[in-house]
């Protein structure tokens, strides 16, 4: 596949929490239509990657461009730059006093004005999608943890993001509910979207990648094609992070 | 029990009792304003008032409402500042319950997981927003209970009003018992007088909790 138009391009970004480097001269780029997944060791600065990106922590140096718009460290800018990239995260944190409609809704209603007819007619759509239709009206509470994280993708979903970025969205799911939210995501990719997904599943990853990132200790160790990376590691770090998932 | 003079006197309660409602409606509404902006202040972490903050909300916490009374009404004075005894108390107990109030909604604010701050940010709302749609409708049911259990506690400290001349129910009964020696008969009216104002407030609080715990969101 070719990709030709950069979507988003992370250079040279350097970030820690006061107490030793978390990411070090982290630079990639990630074309329109790319899906690429990033792996890594526990604590390889993987979420604190996606949440720079999403404007969410401050970086120390270096910088992110999206659509060619530097982003790196205008505050002012983030709330524009959120829009455009829609996350989920591992905990399916849904607002709990809301029901699944209005969940969706909040975004495009509140923050991009849309009109609240339209955005709810789109929202029932992508709801069918995911296979939720029916739990429009119900709480939170009321779902199972991969029905959350289905929701969590629709609400991330109807904002149009240029990017959606998943951190590690079904680490915290039953094994039985993992398969019906990776469906969602390897849907996704095939419609085109363009996605950054942190994962540990990785016979997912090798089917929906484009490219692997691996990162370790903050660095990006090896990057590459999915089967390339899978097959033959180049490195030692990636050949020994991934023997420890066979058994 | 003489009912000729319960009944005689009975109007001067009610006129009482209307004082206490007034200045005790006026100072809790205006308590409650004063602890969500305490509250808003130590949320948001904000440099140097959120230290003044503290400071207030202990200094509330930790005095009497009647020594509160005292300063407002004796001491101001001395100062060059004399305020009625109305405004006194109006003014006493925002001041006493601002500090509880506060502390009801800290404890609300406390209870909205961090991660929910995130989620609303990464959909591009602003900190208004988050607050307004998401923290806050949460904090507030959490908060509710306590919040009830203050306004009730700051009906019942309003019995120190007297102490600052004036007319509310305690200054009533102390008034009849020492200009006509009916001793039980004005502490009947007096209990009276606060049992009607108080038991509906406690049972319209605990109404209002049972709903909000029963209607928990879907629980
Ligand atoms: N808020 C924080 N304050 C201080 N240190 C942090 C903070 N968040 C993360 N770290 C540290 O930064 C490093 C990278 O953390 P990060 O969460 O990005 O790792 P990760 O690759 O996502 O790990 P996991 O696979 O366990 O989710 C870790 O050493 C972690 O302890
Ligand atoms: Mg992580």
């Amino acid at each position: 596949m070719d990709f030709e138009e950069v979507l988003l391009e992370v250079r040279h970004l350097h970030k820690d929490y006061g107490n030793g480097p978390v990411l070090e001269d982290v630079s990639f780029q990630v074309h329109k239509g790319e899906v690429i997944v990033i792996i890594g060791p526990s604590g390889c600065g993987k979420s604190t990657l996606l949440r720079c990106i999403n404007g969410l922590e401050e970086i120390v140096s270096g910088g992110i461009w999206l659509d060619g718009e530097a982003v790196g460290k205008d505050k002012a800018k983030w709330r524009e730059v959120r829009q455009k990239v829609g996350m989920v995260f591992q905990n399916y944190d849904l607002f709990p006093h809301m029901t699944v409609i209005d969940n969706i809704l909040l975004g495009p209603v509140k923050v991009q004005k849309r009109e609240k007819k339209k955005a709810e007619e789109e929202a029932e759509k992508l709801l069918e999608r995911v296979g939720l239709l029916d739990k429009k009206k119900a709480y939170p509470r009321q779902l199972s943890g991969g029905q959350k994280q289905r929701v969590a993708i629709v609400q991330a979903l109807i904002m149009k993001p240029e990017l959606m970025l998943f951190d590690e969205v079904t680490a915290a799911l039953d094994p039985e509910m993992v398969r019906e939210v990776l469906d969602v995501m390897l849907e996704l990719a095939k419609g085109g979207s363009t996605m950054l997904i942190v994962t540990h599943e990785m016979q997912f990853a090798r089917a929906v990648a484009d490219r692997i990132i691996f990162l370790d200790e903050g660095r990006i160790a090896e990057t590459g094609l999915p089967e390339a990376f899978f097959d033959q590691p180049k490195t030692e770090r990636a050949c020994r992070f991934l023997d420890t998932f066979l058994f | 029990m003489d009912t000729a003079f319960i009944s005689e006197y009975a109007p001067l309660y009610i006129e009482a009792a209307g004082v206490t409602l007034w200045l005790g409606s006026l100072g809790i509404l205006l308590a409650l304003a004063v602890g969500l902006f305490c509250s808003f202040i130590q949320y948001f972490r904000i440099p140097v008032l959120r230290y003044i903050a503290s400071a207030y909300i202990e200094l509330s916490r930790n005095t009497p409402l009647l020594v509160q009374l005292f300063f407002l009404y004796f001491g101001l004075p001395k100062l060059g500042i004399s305020l009625s005894s109305e405004v006194c108390a109006v003014v006493g107990l925002s001041f006493l319950g601002g500090g509880y109030m506060a502390e009801a909604f800290r404890s609300g604010f406390q209870a909205v997981e961090k991660g929910q701050m995130e989620a609303g940010l990464s959909l591009g709302l602003s900190s208004g927003q988050i607050m307004r749609y998401i923290v806050f409708p949460q904090a507030l049911s959490v908060s509710v209970p306590a919040l009830c259990a203050n306004v009730v506690f700051l009906l019942k400290e309003t019995s120190v009003f007297s102490a600052v001349a004036l007319a509310d129910l305690m200054y009533v009964a102390k008034d009849l018992i020492g200009l006509y020696y009916k001793t039980e008969e004005a502490l009947f009216m007096l209990v009276a007088a606060y049992l009607i104002i108080l038991l509906p407030v406690s049972v319209l609080a605990a109404a209002l909790e049972r709903r909000l715990r029963y209607a928990g969101f879907g629980n």
